[in-house]
């Protein structure tokens, strides 16, 4: 918090033109930083006491805690407005009734009324006709989004149109933003660790969860419901305003769809399919390790016991992380999933593109961005083998997949894997490639594996033990991870290429658990609980980190914090992007002029110009391929393509010699 | 120590690059800016696309890194025989070699009250401040002159929705650059944008004002008044020399230079904006204003400096290419169109019925040798360009490997096969397209 403060007071202060002379703080501003420092403090204080002291996602009495919770924000927000007061005054108001039209007007004020329905359920009122207050909501937040959708970009040519993301304060993290990232925030503490102080809002959605699951709402549908909300109406919005460009229209539409379909109506139709009693996520596009919940034995057990359904989201989440992941990445980049398909991706890129400018481009920022993924990565999978621990020990229960009952289920499948298996030989041959040839391997592997369940399964067992994880196969496990290490290791020394040491250090680390895991087998991984391990994980990472820093902090620190320091999924792909894969952005010979549109709207924080400037191609790891820095440059000089891997790294600079300027040296 | 006046992109690719060969310290002396912006988005920068810092290319830590001194201030005088410069802040600072890169500055043709309140060109950081400041709360503004500034600076004054008057001599748009088709395509873009008025044909006289000197109007030849509280120069830039005139460098237009960017006086050089030629390289103008070619005379210099005196380079720019934006409208140049074609000489337009895309090829008559493109709204590779030119390509060679160029973003709509056609209609040939190959194969070839 304090480290964000700084960044707004280095980020904003001064308004004018010149970006060298900083503005003195009033003792107002100073005023304002303590309150706001204060109030920070307090709600810290408060999560620790709570998450400490009780078992995380159990709290239920808050009763005690909401007035200190609210007054805790009350000063933050005081603090906040005293902060911002002066050098803000200009484009909060006169800079907004300066540029923005009637409609444009008439659309928020829409808007803001739908809003206000939910901000007085929020604060605690519960209406007595939620039907009709829910609705109105509902459309008044539309209808205000398109209205103000039309006025902004109606009535000009199609084309890019950013005039005053900086001088507005909702955008430039003056007092708009401010105001919002601390209301957000709120939000999703309260979702996290205070659900019962959501009351008025959880009980607002009621008519429309039992139209929906014949149930009555809970804080997550309430969540689900808004976050689909924001993606399709904002994305309608960024629609219109990337109306000039087929890549963003075609890849709005897909983020919309998998939202709105995969995550928020699928899973419900497939609840009612589900025969176990127990839980188990089914959103089909959610991926290990962003979806850490995929290794937790709860879940695991509940899909052992749904049959059919349970088997397929086992062996489906199995083939999303060993083989449709690392293949489409190597095909086309990261892109297919953070820009395309993922639900974080999809809130980031609608309802954050108003936010995507405020990413740090600093070179300090790209530091502590590798450090930061790399421990999140490094942390799952601790907190995965955690999970597992019980069945490598042999301690606990065993899990077992087969309810594969009928042949022609079975059939289906095989007929399924090896299709895909032979597809991927095929690509292999013809692009040459490895990474097609590990897919169609591990495709095998997987179809051998479930012919072995189909054979030896038996019918009159509930839960058959066939496909399960025991103390047995340690050597299995152990000596082809030593080896792949020290395979590793030596290519590093051959290579002298650091990633490759860092995975073989992992991949040891692995090997030393499973030994440890081995030999001296309990529930606790040094000392450590198993289970307080994936506790520690879901409230940092998937809570704290996603949720409150990665939404909450849209308009301080830009809408892909999360996707861009955290997210283990994008950190896996990016390994691939960086050196296996077909995409990259490529850089038109020397038309650049260093203008900086491209790095200031890179929502990754990639200094996009440093590279166009060179001549150089942008591979990144980082990069979700969203395609903005191509679409604002006005020299025509990125674009986002997939190629040979030859040549991807090859810059084609403009080069001084002595027959003259050549572009290819 | 080098000493280079003026931290533009001339002079920051010249120290960029005598760092990279050479050890000797540097200095970039400029009163404009502490550190290197980008003076091509200052545009961004009021029409709140980007703060001004996101206009520097280079975090300051780079320039400690690469240890290039940046000196504020502002160079007075220029003495060549004990080779220092004397700076406003009083100092003096000695030299082994001077590098003068000090760009241009707006031109001012004597027109009465040029110099009133509320009058100003767009090229510095000032100039910026200046129209910031005095715009905050106008309604209309005047624009004189038709190129790619004017158009700049119109379109900065819409996005506050000041009403904009731009006055154009003559009847085309950009009409020293642009051919006619190409230039009403552009001018028909114009039309869709509400509160741009212009006025072609049509020069300014007079610059209108009250008795405070601020700006009321300006009067145009052919007697028409037009009401106004701003008013923009943007009528071409002109070298930014008139510090030298004290020194006994030699001067005409710009600092005069030879191929190698030698001026008069020994171990002083002139690049970018401010330099002119003495002999220009064949079909180049004896003064270049553009960013591409200041990059290019930086390298060149700092590689001529730095490197055996056996191993000297003459300037030679290769290939033009060019690009720049007219509202929402892309443009991108490669080789040589010009705006009349000359004689023994072909050229095909293409222009979509809808969108605006307009493409302008022009080849030799007989040899079929092609010579430059004009493409609007539609973006293309310059490595692939640039290899044609070379090559000396003919016209079907570059239509049939079209698609190979194409540098639009994924899933845009295609032209080629359209384009071949209409060529094989207006000229009876028989082009076929050819699959897109990848450009980096073809190349290499």
């Amino acid at each position: 918090m304090v480290a964000t403060i700084n960044i707004c007071i280095s980020m904003s202060v001064n308004h004018s033109i010149s970006g060298s002379e900083a503005q003195k703080l009033s003792i107002i501003n100073k005023i304002g930083i303590a309150a706001f420092v204060v109030g920070c403090i307090g709600l810290i204080e408060l999560i620790a006491a709570v998450v400490l002291d009780k078992q995380v996602y159990k709290v239920t009495q808050v009763e005690n805690h909401q007035e200190y919770v609210f007054g805790s924000f009350g000063l933050m927000l005081v603090g906040i407005f005293l902060f911002t007061f002066k050098w803000q005054k200009r484009a909060f108001v006169t800079d907004f009734l300066k540029t923005s039209n009637l409609v444009q007007r008439i659309g928020l004020a829409v808007g803001a009324a739908g809003t206000g329905i939910l901000i007085t359920a929020w604060l605690g009122v519960i209406f007595e006709d939620p039907t009709l207050f829910l609705w109105m909501s509902m459309v008044l937040m539309a209808s205000g989004i398109l209205i103000y959708t039309y006025g902004t970009y109606a009535g000009h040519t199609k084309g890019i149109k950013n005039n005053h993301v900086w001088t507005n304060g909702l955008s430039n993290r003056g007092v708009l933003g401010w105001i919002a990232g601390v209301a957000l925030t709120l939000f999703y503490i309260q979702l996290y660790w205070f659900s019962d102080s959501l009351e008025g809002l959880v009980r607002l959605f009621d008519p429309l969860s039992y139209l929906l699951t014949d149930a009555k709402a809970s804080q997550w549908f309430v969540y689900g419901t808004l976050y689909t909300f924001l993606i399709i109406f904002l994305g309608i919005k960024f629609i219109v305003k990337y109306r000039h460009n087929r890549y963003q229209i075609i890849r709005t539409i897909s983020v919309i769809f998998f939202q709105l379909v995969f995550a928020y109506s699928l899973p419900y139709i497939l609840e009612a399919f589900n025969d176990s009693p127990g839980y188990f996520q089914k959103d089909l596009k959610n991926v290990w390790p962003l979806n850490y919940g995929f290794s937790d034995p709860n879940q695991l057990k509940a899909m052992s016991n749904a049959g059919v359904s349970g088997t397929f989201f086992f062996f489906w989440g199995l083939i999303l992380f060993l083989v449709i992941t690392p293949v489409l990445t190597y095909l086309v980049g990261k892109r297919w999933y953070c820009s395309w398909v993922c639900g974080c991706g999809g809130l980031a890129e609608t309802a954050g593109d108003s936010f995507r400018q405020l990413s740090s481009k600093k070179e300090s920022s790209w530091r502590i961005e590798r450090w930061v993924i790399h421990s999140v990565m490094i942390f799952v999978v601790m907190m995965t083998i955690g999970a597992l621990w019980p069945y490598f020990s042999g301690k606990e229960y065993e899990i077992g997949f087969i309810s594969v009952t009928g042949g022609s289920f079975y059939a289906f499948c095989m007929v399924l894997l090896l299709g895909v298996a032979v597809l991927f030989l095929f690509g292999a041959r013809k692009f040459k490639n490895n990474v097609l040839l590990f897919g169609a391997l591990v495709l095998a592997i997987l179809a051998g594996v479930f012919t072995y369940v189909y054979l030896n399964h038996s019918e009159s067992n509930k839960i058959k033990e066939v496909f399960h994880l025991s103390k047995e196969y340690y050597y299995w496990l152990a000596i082809p991870l030593l080896a792949a290490s020290i395979f590793l290791f030596w290519t590093h020394r051959n290579l002298k290429n650091k990633t490759l040491l860092i995975g073989a250090i992992v991949i040891l680390a692995i090997t030393g658990v499973l030994t440890y895991a081995h030999f001296y087998g309990t529930q606790e991984i040094f000392s450590l609980n198993s289970k307080s391990l994936k506790s520690v994980y879901g409230f940092i990472v998937g809570a704290a980190f996603a949720g409150v820093i990665g939404v909450g902090f849209y308009p301080i620190l830009g809408n892909r914090v999360w996707c861009r320091f955290g997210c283990p999924m994008a950190g896996y792909m990016g390994i691939f992007q960086r050196f296996k894969s077909r995409f990259r952005i490529t850089t038109n010979g020397a038309q650049c002029i260093s203008c900086g549109n491209c790095s200031t709207y890179c929502e990754q924080g990639i200094d996009v110009r440093a590279y166009a400037q060179k001549g150089e191609n942008i591979v990144r790891a980082s990069c979700v391929g969203c395609g903005v820095c191509s679409a604002v440059c006005p020299r025509g000089v990125l674009k986002l393509e997939n190629g040979p891997e030859k040549g991807r790294f090859e810059p084609n600079p403009l080069v001084v010699t002595k027959d003259g300027v050549k572009l290819n040296p | 120590m080098i000493i280079i006046i003026g931290n533009g992109i001339s002079g920051v690719t010249a120290a960029r690059h005598i760092r990279k060969h050479s050890n000797e310290s540097i200095t970039i002396i400029s009163a404009e800016s502490k550190y290197f912006f980008s003076r091509t988005a200052l545009m961004y920068v009021y029409m709140g696309h980007m703060r001004f810092e996101h206009t520097q290319p280079y975090e300051p830590h780079f320039w400690k890194k690469n240890r290039i001194e940046l000196l504020q201030d502002y160079v007075e005088h220029v003495d060549t025989s004990e080779k220092k410069v004397s700076l406003k802040s009083g100092n003096e600072i000695r030299y082994s070699k001077l590098i003068i890169a000090t760009g241009s500055k707006p031109n001012k043709f004597g027109w009465p009250g040029q110099d009133s309140d509320g009058v100003s060109g767009l090229y510095s950081k000032q100039d910026l401040e200046y129209i910031e400041a005095r715009s905050n709360n106008i309604k209309t503004a005047v624009v004189v002159g038709g190129g790619l500034i004017g158009i700049e600076l119109a379109e900065m004054f819409l996005s506050r929705n000041i009403h904009v008057h731009f006055l154009v001599r003559e009847s085309h748009f950009w009409n020293s650059v642009l051919p006619q088709q190409d230039a009403s395509f552009i001018m028909e873009h114009f039309e869709k944008h509400h509160g741009l008025e212009m006025h072609y044909s049509t020069e300014l006289d007079t610059i209108l004002a009250d008795s405070n000197d601020k700006v009321t109007g300006v009067k145009t030849k052919d007697g028409k008044e037009i009401q106004c509280e701003f008013v923009g120069l943007t009528a071409g830039v002109s070298p930014n020399v008139d510090f030298l005139k004290s020194s006994n460098i030699e001067i005409n237009r710009g600092v005069l230079i030879d191929e190698f960017f030698e001026t008069s006086a020994e171990d002083v050089y002139a690049i970018g904006d401010c330099a002119e030629f003495r002999n220009p390289v064949k079909g180049r103008r004896p003064v270049e204003q553009v960013w591409y070619t200041g990059r290019i005379m930086g390298e060149t210099l700092a590689k001529n400096i730095t490197g055996p005196t056996s191993e000297i380079m003459p300037y030679t720019p290769g290939h033009w290419f060019n690009s720049a934006k007219f509202f929402d409208i892309e443009y991108q140049t490669y080789g040589v169109v010009e705006s009349k074609l000359a004689e023994g000489l072909e050229e095909f337009v293409y222009r979509h019925e809808k969108e605006d895309v307009l493409l302008h090829f022009v080849f030799e008559k007989e040899s079929r040798k092609f010579l430059g493109i004009n493409n609007f709204g539609i973006r293309l590779r310059h490595p692939v360009f640039n290899e044609w030119l070379l090559n000396e390509a003919t016209i079907e060679e570059v239509l049939s490997n079209l698609k190979t160029a194409n540098f639009d973003p994924e899933f845009y709509s295609k032209y080629e096969l359209e384009i071949i056609d209409q060529f094989n209609l207006k000229f009876n040939t028989t082009i076929q397209l050819k699959k897109a190959k990848w450009w980096q194969q073809l190349i290499s070839a």
